[in-house]
């Protein structure tokens, strides 16, 4: 690690105003992430912004029946919120599927959307790898690839994002809410993560000199089901291979919201629009579930080690669609 | 005057104040086992893996290796040292050290500190209603969550046994519960 400096702003603007008056500046939150890579030298700030004491530490229902998630809320907080697991289940098995309870206790909602690719050359200073040094090639590409990327992906790039958390507030359409020198904007949850392109070093869209400060969950219709499920190497504490979030509302037997969105397999979740589209407005069975699965997931292109994840998103997708939209 | 890549910081530690100048470079852990000496906490993967760092901070467990010392200014920090009690007084000694002691005869010790550590803190997030992965999402929000066999087995996930002793630390919790 290189020496550095360190501070503890009290409010949003004095944290951005630290962080563009240095251009080797982190924002510091839990720290589960930037740490680790700091000590692997794939991240070298000068000076680190905390900004776990700024006043973005709660989850307020809203009139509308929203809820709004600040930034700093802990991964463990969120998960057990009683709005969150009575009514966005998919959310609380998200983050409760992530990790272990010690990183979940200091792991923050806005880190866990920043966190970065768990790839292994992007890790190893040693290999070619276009996110950490852009030009620099892709060492996965003809590496061992079976943890990367089936849809989405470039010639640059074959990362996946690894967050759970992001996934289920792809499928609740969540907003991210970003502070910045002209003013806030809301960047939808399925935006918020680039697609690698030829710029696989910029993992979301946010702009020099901004900031999440939370994230807002619109209401949800009545009577919506919500489902998450991972798929991992070991049974716990462990990435997702593929993971899909689900969310649905039937009435009379007919499918009136649909949101499904796949993790794992992308350089962002991956939100299953063709599976939507092919739902909506229907009385659902086993086999136009099947249809509609595959409808999304005919865009995979596999690399040489993973084609299994595309079969293991579609017995995932099946299920959890399966016993939502059942009878 | 410290250079501005240092800082003075002050935690409580095991009911105790304690203050150290440090290099913001500085984890948790280290400040613990190389300022203040105590040693009880482990440095594994020093990558959040393994959880042999774990301590209390705030109430809440945490991995001691991904933290910056810095940060923590102001709070307060339990050790396995912590739930020993007095030395010599076998009656202080936390009622989950007593089982541990009573059931693993096989453990090398390592992962022991960051075990207890993470079951402490587990025990209490379970009594105030935390639910698990494996927790039955139609139980009542703010009731305690039954402890069961696989509730012990994902809450204790971020703590790795390389002896295998694993079905004893499980067995020692259960102990603790009922």
């Amino acid at each position: 690690m290189k020496p550095l400096e360190y501070v503890c702003p009290r409010t949003v603007a004095e944290a951005a105003a630290a962080h563009a008056a240095h251009p080797e500046a982190r924002y510091l939150g839990g720290g589960t992430n930037l740490v680790d890579l700091m000590r692997l030298g794939v991240e070298r700030p000068e000076l680190l912004v905390d900004i776990t004491r700024l006043p973005l530490d709660r989850i307020e229902e809203l009139p509308d029946g929203g809820l709004r998630i600040g930034a700093t809320v802990r991964n463990s907080d969120l998960a057990a919120h009683p709005l969150v697991r009575a009514r966005r289940a998919v959310l609380s098995q998200a983050v409760l599927s992530g990790a272990s309870g010690q990183l979940r206790n200091v792991a923050t909602t806005a880190g866990n959307l920043l966190q970065r690719t768990r790839c292994g050359y992007f890790h190893d200073l040693g290999r070619a790898c276009n996110k950490r040094v852009p030009g620099s090639g892709c060492a996965a590409l003809e590496g061992v690839n079976r943890d990367h990327a089936v849809l989405g992906h470039s010639a640059h790039c074959v990362a996946t994002h690894p967050s759970d958390l992001a996934v289920a507030l792809a499928a609740l359409d969540a907003v991210v809410e970003l502070a910045g020198p002209g003013g806030g904007r809301g960047v939808p949850a399925t935006e918020f993560h680039r697609l690698p392109g030829d710029r696989p070093e910029r993992d979301t869209v946010i702009e020099p000199g901004e900031l999440i400060t939370g994230v807002l969950l619109p209401p949800l219709p009545d009577g919506t089901v919500t489902r998450y499920r991972k798929a991992r190497e070991r049974a716990s504490h462990a990435f997702a291979l593929a993971s899909v979030a689900a969310v649905v509302q039937l009435e009379d037997g007919v499918v009136r919201h649909v949101a499904v969105a796949f993790g794992g397999l992308a350089h962002r979740p991956w939100r299953a629009r063709r599976t939507e589209a092919a739902l909506l407005g229907t009385a659902p069975t086993a086999e136009s579930v099947a249809r509609a699965v595959e409808a999304e997931l005919a865009e995979a292109v596999p690399l040489r080690d993973n084609a299994y994840k595309v079969t293991l998103a579609r017995d995932l997708a099946r299920d959890v669609l399966g016993a939502l939209t059942a009878p | 005057m410290l250079p501005p890549t240092h800082s003075r910081v002050t935690l409580r530690v095991n009911g105790v104040t304690r203050t150290a100048e440090l290099d913001h470079r500085t984890t948790l852990l280290e400040l613990l086992r190389e300022h203040f000496a105590l040693t009880g906490s482990k440095k594994g993967c020093d990558q959040g893996r393994c959880g042999t760092c774990t301590v209390l901070l705030d109430d809440r467990r945490v991995n001691s290796c991904l933290l910056l010392a810095v940060a923590q200014d102001g709070r307060e920090v339990v050790t396995v040292e912590g739930l020993a009690g007095a030395p010599g007084e076998d009656g202080q000694l936390h009622p989950l050290l007593r089982a541990f002691n009573d059931r693993d005869e096989l453990r090398c010790d390592d992962c022991a500190p960051g075990q207890l550590c993470s079951a402490v803190g587990m025990l209490d997030e379970a009594r105030s209603g935390q639910p698990s992965v494996v927790t039955d999402t139609t139980v009542p929000v703010d009731a305690p969550v039954r402890l069961t066999t696989a509730e012990i087995r994902e809450r204790l996930n971020g703590n790795l046994c390389r002896c295998g002793a694993q079905a004893r630390i499980v067995e020692a919790v259960r102990e603790v519960i009922v």
